[in-house]
């Protein structure tokens, strides 16, 4: 089984670049990048843990691709999300799998 | 005011205060654009006051009990009159009604003043509603969309993408046990709603409550395959308001996130008591708009779409249909813009290059997602993502069923067709301009995909839109 949660998970998995370029879409768009993950991922499942806080600082993608492989570090075991965040609308914008556990879809 | 003597007879409504070049429209009035096309010999300002006299508080004889009240204070008035460019003898009267001739939160009353009697007036050949300022003041006194887009995003957690659907074909004659295995490759194949044609009730092949149950397993098994949240627009139009409660209900117990109506037919005041009944009980509602092409598409009569869908967001629901501009359906490209923007935005400015004649308060009330749908496929993709940005939601039903392999690889080539547009989009190419080179790369994994590329890639629907616009507006 697959896990098909979020825009881009019927793709084949991003590289490193193609995150970065949607790292990218989200600052050039003015929203705040927020990383999440989770164990256990399913369709009611609204809130994953968030990494820190949600990164309203960032304005370089290196900073958010160091946060993406830090949080990957510490949870292997866990999927990891990169979110868009607008609050004009309080809304995600953008919200894509970028890490999936080994050995599972 | 000095009292009047009662002079009966018959006068000219324009003579009577209904047309009045000079008012300026207060905050609070009700403002309508009307395309009127008087009889031959009829002039334009007594048409045009005559529908403001015959909508508001007119009638075709004096009656001694105007003078019972100040009809001043309720008295509707033409403030404007163009003639429209290009058409010979037609012209928009914009007509301005106070406040208080409407009831709360009342389509039916709102409709019964405005497109009432007019219509069938002998001294317009014909009569059309273009375009229906609705103040804040009025917009507030309905409940608006049960959920709106952001609920909804939050709740299906579906963010950064137009959604998926597809209609369940043949529309008639399938079982219900059938109907639900329709339904499951649908979703499991990767769409986001399968949805109910608005002919699909209750009938001797399938009865609501069979199809109900089965769509349900379909909906859970798909859920469980993907991890992701998945919907059937379960369509609960019914014959009386209390078997659409039933079946709603039934839908509720069964878990669904979704139902449908069709708010034409059923009746505004019926959807409206639906529109409730949904936010009440967290359930989204769909809405099909069966009838709206008899009323809305002949260019010098009846009322426009984007009329339309105003009351359709000012009752409620989260999603309605709108034009495609690229499918087999009839739409206008700017118009359908237009309208997109209606039922979405909180502010939306006039814009007459988009058929919009008025600004456009809705003081927060919740915005819909307009429903592409009706002979659209992987090729029109770019398209439809760059005509509807990302809060729309796209139906392919024979773009997804007809599929050689079946509808569950019919859905998975929609949906990568549909993420590869995104993602190129976000990364900042041109999908009109690379739109084939984009879906070509995908193909090299996604044999979904090349599959449906082969299958459709010749068909268009190009054929000029009837109501077009007419926007070359002297005066603006």
């Amino acid at each position: 089984m697959t896990i098909r949660t979020e825009t881009f998970s019927y793709l084949p998995p991003f590289t490193e670049e193609e995150v970065r370029k949607q790292v990218e879409y989200i600052l050039r768009n003015q929203w705040i990048p927020v990383i999440e993950y989770v164990n256990r991922p399913g369709p009611d499942v609204h809130y994953w843990r968030l990494w820190k806080l949600p990164l309203f600082t960032a304005r370089n993608p290196e900073e958010v691709m160091a946060e993406l492989a830090a949080c990957r570090d510490a949870n292997p075991d866990c999927y990891i999300r990169l979110v868009g965040y607008d609050p004009s609308s309080q809304l995600p914008r953008l919200s894509l799998v970028v890490y999936r556990p080994t050995g599972r879809g | 005011m000095p009292n009047r003597a009662y002079e009966p007879g018959v006068k000219l409504y324009s003579q009577l205060g209904y047309y009045e070049p000079g008012y300026r429209p207060a905050d609070t009035d009700v403002l309508c654009c009307f395309r009127v096309t008087p009889q031959p010999g009829v002039p334009p300002e007594e048409a045009a006051a005559a529908v403001a006299a015959e909508s508001s508080t007119g009638t075709w004889t004096v009656v001694w009990s105007d003078l019972l009240t100040d009809l001043e204070r309720y008295r509707a008035r033409c403030y404007r009159l163009e003639e429209v460019p290009g058409q010979e003898n037609q012209y928009f009267a914009y007509v301005a009604y106070p406040l208080d001739l409407f009831e709360e939160g009342s389509l039916p009353n709102l409709t019964s003043s405005i497109v009432g009697n007019v219509f069938g007036f002998k001294a317009v050949r014909a009569f059309r509603l273009e375009e229906m300022r609705i103040p804040p003041v009025y917009a507030k006194t309905f409940q608006g969309p049960p959920h709106g887009i952001q609920v909804e995003r939050d709740k299906l957690n579906k963010y950064g993408r137009p959604l998926l659907g597809c209609t369940i074909k043949p529309k008639l004659g399938l079982s219900a046990k059938n109907y639900g295995r329709m339904v499951y490759e649908a979703l499991a194949g990767g769409l986001d709603f399968t949805k109910d044609d608005e002919n699909i009730n209750s009938q001797p092949f399938m009865r609501w409550r069979d199809r109900f149950l089965f769509v349900m397993e379909a909906v859970k098994k798909a859920e469980a395959e993907t991890g992701e949240a998945k919907g059937h627009y379960l369509n609960v139009t019914a014959p009386t308001m209390e078997e659409i409660y039933e079946r709603a209900e039934f839908a509720r117990e069964l878990g669904a996130r979704i139902i449908m109506v069709d708010f034409l037919t059923v009746g505004f005041a019926a959807h409206a008591s639906l529109s409730r009944w949904c936010r009440k009980n967290g359930v989204l509602l769909h809405l099909h708009r069966a009838m709206h092409a008899v009323i809305d598409r002949q260019k010098n009569h009846g009322i426009h779409w984007r009329v339309l869908a105003k009351w359709a967001r000012l009752v409620g629901g989260d999603h309605v249909h709108n034009g495609t501009v690229v499918g087999k359906l009839e739409a206008d490209r700017l118009s359908t813009i237009g309208v997109n923007d209606l039922l979405r935005e909180n502010f939306i400015p006039a814009n007459l290059t988009r058929g919009i004649f008025f600004d456009q308060d809705w003081a927060s009330l919740p915005g819909m997602f307009p429903v592409a749908s009706g002979g659209i496929h992987v090729w029109h993709m770019a398209d439809l993502v760059t005509i509807f940005g990302d809060d729309a939601v796209l139906q392919f039903g024979g773009g997804t069923l007809g599929h050689p392999w079946g509808n569950r690889a019919g859905a998975t080539a929609n949906r990568v067709a549909l993420e590869v547009m995104v993602q190129a989009r976000n990364e900042g190419r041109n999908i009109i301009a690379e739109s084939r080179q984009i879906l070509e790369a995908a193909t090299r994994w996604s044999p979904e995909l090349r599959a449906a590329m082969d299958t459709w890639r010749e068909v268009r629907f190009e054929f000029e839109a009837v109501d077009t616009l007419d926007t070359a507006r002297a005066g603006d």
